[in-house]
């Protein structure tokens, strides 16, 4: 009776938390894994596609990772790559079917990229380390905690590179109509993706300035 | 001389560690070692400091830039009182465009070296003149009418990008200088191409495209006369125009030993090849273009005598040199004729050699190590 008290974790446990907070900062799908680069270039170029991005990736993500962990000592080992990548393709038609009904004019600027959530790297390297060796309940608080990572710096990116490069916020115009007539230009590098890498670049920097554990050690 | 340098003996104590305006050490190194070749001497070992430092070799290449920017200054003026109908007296012209240009090239010093003194500082390291050249070389590859805070913020986007992320000067892969431009040429493509931009305040009516604009659109016929071209009495960015200028510069550069003659000779002979090539094909017009014209049209001969011999961003190794510039030619003229985006390729085709360039110089170091084990092989088995 005691020991079976003592195996069962809290819900929210320190180790659990973690599990959520660390994916944010030191262990960063983007900037410290540098995974799911391709996505972060491609959808970044307005905000409003970057947040369904990252809420459609953080919901795969989550939802794979429990399903593979329920199903992970039932997997043979020598197909776990198609089983993890058959769960995967039915939840990304699942999430693009969903936008194409709701969020029609997203769904089109986001085109081929919601597809492509199935070869996001991020996606796999969960499954992959994660969920096959974890509980169901760890492996959900994982995948949502890798999501945010991701989304996170998705839409800082995407905050930006809208603001320099089209002068808005979400599709609000920010920048007053007096600035433009005073000789003030959207920057057109900025909607194009090498200044997105560049963006993700000073991010690195910023956070391995504030993080000087990420920096290595020679 | 003397009374100088007593004046700066006397200030040095409170600039250094523990002084009293410690803060702005590396401000304080700057101006001294300008204005004195430094008296450091090693002091173990057989090394031998020469005299000529980075800042002698920095102000030689500036030096060499003096000419084609005073005839980039004249043709800025007469360029904007021919274009108004009028022919103008010599200094008429050279005085506007003096008042044109040097508000860039104040914004260009000021923002670049204010950021170079702030990374010297936060690194606790000297200032680099490495700065020194690229803030001249900004404001003569850009068209007249650059707004000034589009200057600041490529100068700035250059220095961070371009140079201080990678170490600072002498440690950059891409050309500063280039960085800003091509940073303008991105950013802001409505002031940095097209044919309105190329003359000051120039009447509508005037047709302003440059040569090589005329080119790509096809309007062979209203491309100025080789003599023209050639003497740069053309629009186009403030100091690129004149081919004779530019020659001037490269032979200082190259008197001095300080240019590289292998990389200007093969960016030539690149475009040289190309450009025949192209004749040979004979396709379209724009490929029937003769081949000397492609030489003193644009950039092509700015870029080959100060851009592509940038000791830090070029290739090291005496092979590589013929390679680096050879493709710097080739792939010029291939943008040129192909990329109907971009009428100008000097710029972009130099940047990608500036990549690829520690890759040819791996590869030339690596068929050398080759061969010579090759010899070692044969005087053994013999």
């Amino acid at each position: 009776m005691s020991a079976e008290i003592r195996e069962r974790e809290a819900l929210f446990s320190s180790k659990n938390i973690k599990l959520l907070k660390n994916p944010l900062n030191l262990s960063n799908p983007i900037t410290v894994q540098v995974l799911g680069i391709c996505s972060a270039l491609a959808v970044t170029a307005k905000l409003e596609p970057a947040i369904v991005m990252a809420i459609s990736v953080t919901l795969v993500t989550a939802v794979a990772n429990v399903v593979i962990s329920v199903l992970r000592n039932g997997i043979p080992p020598r197909i776990r790559i198609i089983v993890q990548l058959v769960v995967v393709a039915t939840l990304v038609i699942v999430v693009d079917q969903i936008l194409k009904a709701f969020v029609y004019d997203v769904s089109k600027q986001l085109s081929v990229f919601v597809g492509l959530i199935i070869t996001n790297c991020i996606i796999m390297g969960r499954l992959e380390a994660f969920a096959m060796a974890n509980k169901p309940w760890p492996s959900f608080l994982d995948g949502i905690g890798n999501g945010l990572g991701y989304g996170l710096i998705l839409i800082v990116i995407a905050f930006f590179r809208e603001l320099l490069g089209s002068g808005s916020i979400y599709g609000f115009n920010l920048i007053p109509e007096q600035f433009y007539e005073l000789g003030y230009k959207n920057n057109g590098l900025m909607i194009l993706p090498p200044m997105a890498l560049i963006v993700v670049g000073v991010i690195i920097w910023v956070q391995r300035y504030y993080t000087r554990d990420l920096i290595e050690k020679n | 001389m003397k009374a100088l340098r007593k004046l700066l003996d006397k200030q040095k104590p409170h600039f250094e560690k523990g002084g009293r305006f410690e803060k702005f050490h590396s401000a304080f190194d700057s101006v001294e070692t300008l204005l004195f070749v430094p008296d450091k001497v090693t002091y173990s070992g057989s090394h031998i400091r020469d005299a000529i430092d980075m800042k002698r070799t920095m102000i030689v290449v500036f030096i060499s830039l003096v000419p084609a920017l005073l005839f980039g200054m004249w043709n800025i003026g007469n360029q904007h009182f021919l274009s108004l109908g009028q022919v103008p007296e010599l200094w008429t012209a050279f005085f506007y465009g003096f008042l044109k240009m040097l508000p860039i090239i104040i914004v260009s010093y000021v923002v670049g070296l204010g950021i170079e003194i702030i990374f010297a500082q936060i690194k606790g390291h000297e200032v680099n003149e490495g700065f020194f050249v690229s803030g001249l070389l900004i404001p003569m590859i850009v068209p007249p009418e650059t707004p000034l805070w589009q200057v600041a913020i490529a100068v700035a986007f250059a220095v961070v990008f371009g140079k201080e992320v990678f170490g600072g000067t002498g440690m950059n892969i891409v050309n500063p200088a280039l960085t800003a431009r091509a940073f303008l040429f991105f950013a802001y493509p409505a002031d940095m191409s097209g044919d309105k931009v190329w003359i000051a305040d120039k009447l509508d009516a005037y047709s302003g495209a440059t040569p090589l604009g005329n080119a790509l659109v096809g309007n062979f016929d209203q491309i100025p006369s080789t003599y023209d071209m050639f003497m740069g009495f053309i629009p186009g960015s403030n100091g690129e125009t004149s081919v004779l200028m530019i020659l001037i510069g490269a032979a200082i550069l190259l008197a001095t030993g300080i240019g590289n003659w292998r990389i200007m000779l093969s960016v030539v002979v690149g475009g040289i090849v190309m450009a025949l090539l192209f004749n040979w094909w004979g396709a379209n017009k724009y490929m029937e273009l003769p081949f000397y014209n492609h030489l003193i049209m644009g950039g092509f001969a700015f870029g080959a005598v100060f851009m592509a011999t940038d000791p830090v961003t070029a290739t090291q190794t005496k092979k590589g040199m013929y390679i680096y510039g050879f493709l710097i030619g080739a792939i010029a003229i291939l943008i040129r004729v192909f990329n109907p985006a971009y009428p100008e390729g000097v710029m972009l085709s130099i940047l990608l050699m500036n990549v690829f360039a520690p890759l040819i110089d791996h590869y030339v170091i690596e068929s050398n190590i080759k061969k010579r084990l090759k010899r070692i092989k044969v005087l053994v088995s013999n």
